[in-house]
């Protein structure tokens, strides 16, 4: 049954339209959302078994067969982002209605959630870079919604800026996608990646790609477009800092994943050379703004842009291990950025505070957050038995075997720095004197659960590494040959 | 201040119905001719948008009293069903199909389900222009 691919995009924004029409009434739309959320994660992973099992799935919308129509494709890196996007979706459906005030609730603040899961969704699962755009806006317009939800001051300044900036890198790319058009005549992924290599990639596409890359980077932060993003996400609650920051960037990584390998994948020596040198000033420049801030919520928020740089640094070294790497990477940084997003936030709930200069000695009063806290960072360090490792693992083991000595270093240096900025939080926060809490203890067991849901998840990605790992690397050699896709898609 | 507007009055009164008119005969109009579920449904918005000018905000939402926000919801919901009923027939997800009937008055009539789509995109529509001008036009202190 292949329209079991269009579930997952389907029953997000149903479920997100027909909360419209009971917004007052809370306790519904809450557990609505919550079972919709674990439907969801339940068919994906039916989903990603299938795919497992029986190879790539493909849903050619209306009936009509592949170039010509809307196609929809589930295979294994599709299919793997999109469970794990699922899982931060059913910790923040549980995390949201203890941690968010009634008015931002009430003002539909579910249906523009389940929209955005809707939305990357659907970017994930397309196979036609119009319909990539389409998708593309879909999430944005809710995310445009939810940044600025609550309308508090800073919320709108910083709104302005994620509008305006997202606004040109969309309208930048319909017109690249027009552009494409012109010199290909089609907007079909598996037909461009053909054509595309027909003609040996000659200037004007290398132009077209280029302007692609740009796109995307604007959307995945990369280094000289990444101004926008630290403080636009980290002004709304905790909640939907947490969704931005697991999802709205890799978007853009996956984006520059599939074209990248796919498509724009004949003049090598100079696109995805160029990657890896922005993928180190990424490394360098995300990691020095994590050091330089004392706010706890933009520490995390900084810490995104280098792990966008280890996944590009995948992309621009380009063999099997280091393209299994990338995807290791991404599915395991969507999980652990979340977590600690909503960490992030229960900590300033109990302090009352975000500057990390005014909290200490919380691990008297909550030894569980810091401990989950110090996991947390440890995990996003890449210590052994964690996920974070395995796949810095495999991008060095590319990056040696393909002589990037360099990248390699600086990704070390790197991680090095990012341990030392999480566990400035942890040491400055946890230890110490006690402070003065703002208000009596407060019971913050409800946030407990969903925090430990993906800690959890995290740490089975690790520990069972043995299990994911196989699928993972096979999804990094059917990302080095195209034709998998293209016979999959176009059945030759 | 109250101006005497009999004029405005008397005339949007008759050309609302033309208007409402037009945007049917754009919405049905779209499949084999310039027209469909968009323009139709602004079309329409627009004639809403002439009463509203003229009779003033009060007036109106005592006359007709909807709240145009679940047209949204319900034109989204109702272009989903659409895509879902294939499922039942296990064809793929939007499936459209189309047939002749013979209705009274009208005779051998083809129909598409493509209309349902569009009937949410006209709602949809509807919904989305008048909760923007109505926002607006709202004045809350």
């Amino acid at each position: 049954m292949t329209n079991l691919i269009i579930l997952p995009i389907l029953i997000p924004l149903i479920a997100g339209t027909m909360f419209v029409f009971f917004r007052k009434r809370l306790p519904l739309v809450r557990t609505g959302t919550q079972i919709a959320t674990i439907i969801n994660l339940a068919v994906t992973a039916y989903a990603t078994f299938h795919v497992i099992q029986h190879g790539t799935i493909v849903l050619e919308t209306g009936g009509w067969i592949a170039p010509y129509g809307i196609i929809l494709v589930g295979d294994g890196l599709s299919l793997s982002l999109l469970l794990t996007t699922n899982v931060v979706a059913v910790a923040a459906a549980f995390y949201a209605p203890f941690s968010l005030d009634k008015g931002r609730e009430e003002f539909y603040f579910y249906s523009f959630f389940l929209m955005l899961i809707g939305g990357v969704s659907g970017a994930f699962l397309t196979g036609d870079i119009f319909n990539l755009f389409v998708f593309f806006e879909v999430l944005l317009m809710a995310s445009y919604g939810l940044i600025v939800l609550g309308g508090t001051r800073q919320q709108l300044r910083e709104s302005i800026k994620y509008v305006l900036l997202n606004l040109f890198s969309s309208i930048l790319f319909v017109t690249t996608v027009a552009f494409l058009y012109s010199v290909t005549g089609t907007v079909n992924m598996a037909q461009l990646s053909q054509r595309v290599d027909q003609v040996n990639q000659s200037g004007i596409l290398t132009t077209i790609g280029i302007l692609f890359f740009i796109v995307f980077a604007t959307k995945g932060a990369l280094f000289p477009l990444y101004f926008w993003m630290p403080h636009s996400y980290t002004k709304p609650p905790a909640v939907i800092s947490a969704l931005f920051g697991a999802l709205l960037t890799k978007v853009g990584v996956y984006s520059i994943i599939r074209i990248f390998t796919l498509i724009f994948n004949g003049n090598i020596d100079y696109t995805h050379t160029f990657f890896i040198v922005l993928a180190g000033f990424t490394l360098i420049f995300g990691v020095a703004g994590a050091l330089s801030t004392n706010n706890i919520k933009l520490i995390i928020a900084y810490n995104i842009i280098p792990a966008v740089g280890f996944m590009i640094m995948g992309v621009g070294i380009f063999s099997d291990v280091s393209l299994s790497g990338s995807v290791y990477y991404l599915v395991h940084d969507m999980v652990i950025k979340a977590a600690l997003f909503l960490l992030v936030g229960a900590i300033a709930i109990v302090a009352g505070t975000s500057d990390i200069r005014k909290i200490s000695g919380l691990i008297k009063d909550y030894p569980l957050l810091g401990w989950m806290f110090f996991i947390a960072a440890i995990v996003l360090a890449g210590l052994p038995p964690f996920s974070g490792f395995i796949g810095k693992l495999q991008l060095l083991q590319g990056a040696f075997a393909n002589g990037h000595y360099v990248i390699a270093i600086i990704a070390l240096m790197t991680s090095l720095l990012i341990l030392i900025s999480v566990m400035r939080i942890f040491i400055l926060g946890f230890w110490g004197e006690g402070m003065e809490l703002p208000q009596e203890k407060r019971s913050i067991r409800p946030l407990y659960f969903p925090i430990s849901f993906l800690l959890i998840f995290s740490i089975v990605l690790g520990v069972g590494a043995e299990w994911f790992l196989p699928h993972i690397q096979q999804i990094g050699v059917d990302l080095t040959e195209p034709s998998v896709y293209i016979d999959a898609v176009l059945k030759e | 201040m109250r101006s005497n507007d009999i004029i405005l009055k008397t005339t949007s009164a008759i050309i609302v119905f033309v208007i409402l008119a037009f945007s049917v005969n754009l919405f049905f109009a779209g499949h084999n001719a310039p027209g469909g579920g968009f323009i139709g449904g602004l079309m329409a918005a627009g004639a809403f948008i002439l009463l509203y000018i003229t009779f003033g905000l009060k007036t109106m939402q005592k006359v007709l009293r909807v709240n145009f926000r679940y047209f949204i919801a319900a034109g989204l919901l109702i272009a989903f069903a659409t895509g879902v009923g294939s499922f039942i027939f296990g064809q793929p997800f939007l499936s459209h199909t189309f047939g002749h009937f013979h209705l009274p008055l009208l005779g051998d009539t083809e129909l598409a389900t493509a209309v349902m789509f569009d009937l949410g995109v006209y709602l949809t529509v509807i919904g989305v222009t008048m909760t923007i001008i109505l926002t607006i036009a709202e004045d809350r202190g």
